[in-house]
């Protein structure tokens, strides 16, 4: 009846997760409580959970993302402790198979549900403002793909409590992760809460292609379109190229686990580096993918900042294409030391290194907006000079991996783990609180506190160079990743430095934390000039903050680049134009019931409760079916009452 | 076409994704002549197939062509890929996913080839052990 699912799947004798998991399901009862007390479940219902408006789904993406940091972070910091109290003769507080759950969850979570939300929610906010488009392509299709990422997230932190998460590390190599070596439900959670994830992640990506592509304002040419548009363009086609493929392999996976089939086991012809070479196929477009929409962040922020047009608009374009294209020729120099030999690994050596010019003509760019600009030193120019600064080192420490018999010495330690935080934190983290910072006016009408955003800053930088610099050096002693034990007390010293850095991070948190609350009271003081606050450069300024369901009144014509900078230039007569009636797409509780079936289904396979499992995905090809024939999914918004809304709250500027 | 008309003035126009016009998908003679097309590619498949007369390699070699021949007949008629200006984007698409494909596939049998090549067979290892 209930499959491998017994009382004993709660951890009751791991006094560490029983406090998490009490302490969680108190704050979640509270919040519940809260709701109801406050009569918000009907707000909640129709302004929030059914909502399919691409504003208050990124908003959602970006809390998400927000929520699953704290929760990746508290791993981060547990993993420094331990290292940092487990020398020579002492073990540190975590025993070694839950220490391998933690560092698996992790990355799973940083990157699958902390980085991909916040860039994908940055898009589905900023992206259809930008080109003066009322909402995006398919907008249910939009908040079932958040729904779906959602039930993802909602998966792999159950596995806190019933039952236990994968020890494979993020991307869950076999055999390790075949049945014979992981017979648990870790691999299993991994493996169903990323396939729904995915392809949550798959239908935002096609969303937001055509979006783009096909509802950009009248008189916008690819050519206009301002850069975040452009690598959000990119970022989301090689979702598209490279998101089915890591679905196959998992699928792939789940076959030889769930059917004892043979593609990536031991034996019966399996072969287990065909995993490692397919999943490699996705994960470095993967890194493209969160990289280039900070790399637009940063773009509109040091133009806006330096008050100037960014440097070089046609070269960084160029360069976001390249980008594009090369992600796709690098992935073995994730595995030179599999054994392919010198010719495969001499190839990808160079197009490793090839793909790091283009990325250098971008800093270039960014730095030739600031030369002979005014620059504002705001906390968004705060966070993309240490994105320049901290990104170059890190992706000069990639190019020095990308030499194979380097990567020999340095596959595996210390500072490979290094590397990629220094790119990814200093890369896609930074980008992300740049563009969080950024927008949020836009998003709720009122502005963070400047000075607290600048000391989260500051505790944030220092703390990255004094977490993980010493883990370079630590890489040269020749310690390996993922180590729950050492013998070698020369390693402490750098050790404690590392897990320094990790409570100065853990500060900029708190503040950033206090940052939110503190704005949110005091928002009133924070309202002045919410509608362009930054004076902005590009058409999602020239509506109101936070913009009407419908985005623009009157949609934008658009004549070239800087489309809303032209238009402040010059004195425009009030227009004169009647509004016209505007269709919005009614609310859709698809997303939610789908992304329902998909938790119950998911947890069913996972521990073969297999009439569970059968009957949500029943339930769930149903409901797309259903959905599929209502023809009557949105609404139309009088010219008359579009004008009656526009005199009362104008959002034409 | 009521659809359409639904659409029409305010948020749809020829630019406005999921709402393809009848002629843009081709009539029913199109699909008439692709369904002809696919099931003579098939049944020409099955009879090569079935061929005693052919050697092994021709065979392999007609199976090949028939299923290419079976691919751009989907792709032309039931896909709509052509060179009306309209499908300039799904060629485009169609044209970048075909580059992916090769990429990772070609990209793969190179890498797992020359894996092959470095390893001890396991017929060898097997040996070894014994």
């Amino acid at each position: 009846m209930f499959g491998k699912l017994t009382l004993s799947a709660i951890p009751f004798d791991q006094p560490i997760v029983m406090i998490t998991c009490s302490v969680l399901i108190v704050g979640i009862l509270a919040i519940l409580a809260l709701i109801t007390y406050m009569h918000k479940w009907t707000w909640l219902w129709t302004e929030w959970i059914t909502t399919v408006d691409h504003k208050r789904i990124g908003i959602m993406y970006t809390l998400l993302a927000t929520v699953m940091l704290l929760r990746g972070f508290s791993d981060a910091i547990m993993m420094r402790s331990q290292q940092a109290l487990a020398s020579s003769n002492a073990h540190g507080f975590l025993p070694p198979e839950h220490y391998d759950q933690i560092f698996s969850a992790h990355g799973t979570i940083m990157i699958f549900f902390m980085a991909m939300p916040f860039v994908v929610g940055l898009m589905n906010f900023v992206v259809p403002l930008q080109i003066g488009a009322r909402d995006v392509a398919f907008p249910v299709l939009n908040s079932v793909s958040f729904w779906l990422t959602a039930a993802g997230a909602l998966l792999i932190n159950l596995s806190l409590g019933i039952g236990e998460f994968a020890r494979t590390g993020w991307l869950a190599y076999p055999p390790l992760s075949e049945l014979p070596f992981s017979p648990g439900v870790g691999v299993d959670y991994y493996l169903w809460s990323l396939q729904i994830s995915g392809v949550g992640t798959l239908l935002s990506g096609v969303n937001l292609v055509t979006t783009i592509l096909k509802m950009r304002a009248p008189g916008m040419r690819l050519s206009m379109m301002p850069i975040f548009t452009w690598t959000a363009l990119a970022s989301n086609m090689l979702i598209v190229a490279a998101f089915p493929i890591l679905t196959a392999t998992f699928a792939m996976l789940l076959l030889d686990r769930y059917l004892g089939m043979h593609f990536f086991t031991n034996d019966g012809g399996g072969n287990p580096m065909m995993y490692i070479n397919l999943i490699w196929t996705w994960g470095h477009p993967e890194v493209y993918i969160l990289i280039l929409p900070p790399f637009g962040v940063f773009s509109e922020v040091i133009a806006t900042f330096s008050r100037k047009p960014l440097f070089g608009y046609r070269s960084m374009v160029i360069a976001t294409m390249v980008i594009t294209l090369l992600a796709f020729t690098t992935w073995l120099h994730h595995f030179f030391t599999m054994g392919s030999g010198a010719d495969v690994n001499g190839f990808f050596g160079i197009t490793t290194m090839v793909i790091a010019i283009p990325t250098g003509v971008k800093i270039f760019n960014w730095l030739f907006t600031m030369y002979g600009g005014r620059v504002r030193f705001a906390s968004p120019v705060l966070w993309t000079i240490g994105f320049m600064v901290t990104f170059t080192i890190g992706g000069m420490t990639g190019v020095l991996m990308a030499v194979p018999p380097a990567d020999f010495v340095l596959h595996n330690s210390l500072f490979l783990v290094a590397h990629f935080h220094n790119v990814i934190i200093g890369g896609v983290v930074f980008g992300c609180f740049a563009g969080f910072t950024y927008w949020f006016p836009k998003a709720f009408g009122f502005r963070l506190h400047e000075g607290l955003g600048k000391a989260a800053f500051w505790c944030w930088f220092f703390g990255f160079y004094l977490a993980f610099m010493p883990l370079y050096i630590l890489g040269f002693m020749g310690m390996t990743r993922r180590m729950n034990h050492y013998d070698d007390p020369a390693w402490l010293p750098y050790l404690l430095f590392a897990e320094g850095g990790a409570v100065l991070i853990l500060i900029g948190i708190l503040l950033q934390v206090t940052q939110l609350v503190w704005s949110i009271r005091h928002r009133e003081t924070l309202r002045g000039g919410a509608a362009d606050p930054w004076d902005g450069r590009t058409l999602e300024w020239s509506t109101t903050s936070p913009p009407p369901a419908y985005n623009f009144a009157r949609v934008p014509k658009v004549s070239g680049l800087d489309a809303y900078w032209g238009a402040k230039q010059e004195v425009m007569p009030a227009s004169s134009e009647s509004f016209e009636a505007i269709e919005i797409p009614k609310n859709s509780g698809l997303g939610f019931f789908m992304s329902f079936f998909a938790v119950i289904g998911g947890f069913g396979m996972i521990w073969h409760i297999w009439w569970m499992g059968v009957l949500a995905i029943i339930a769930f090809i149903a409901l797309i079916a259903w959905s599929s024939w209502d023809e009557n999914d949105e609404f139309e918004l009088s010219a008359a009452e579009v004008g009656r809304l526009e005199r009362t709250q104008p959002h034409v500027v | 076409m009521t659809t359409h008309l639904r659409h029409a003035p305010h948020r749809g126009d020829s630019h406005t994704p999921g709402l393809v016009t009848r002629e843009a998908h081709g009539g029913l003679r199109g699909y008439i002549v692709g369904y002809v097309l696919a099931v003579m590619l098939t049944v020409a498949a099955f009879s090569v197939a079935r061929s005693t007369n052919m050697a092994p390699f021709s065979v392999e070699a007609g199976l090949a062509v028939l299923a290419i021949a079976q691919m751009l007949v989907h792709l032309i008629f039931f896909l709509h890929i052509n060179t009306a200006p309209a499908q300039k984007i799904n060629v485009i698409a169609f044209a970048t996913t075909m580059l992916i494909i090769l990429i990772v596939v070609v990209g793969s049998m190179w890498i797992m080839g020359h894996l092959n090549h470095n390893m001890v067979p396991m017929d060898h290892l097997m040996q070894m052990q014994r």
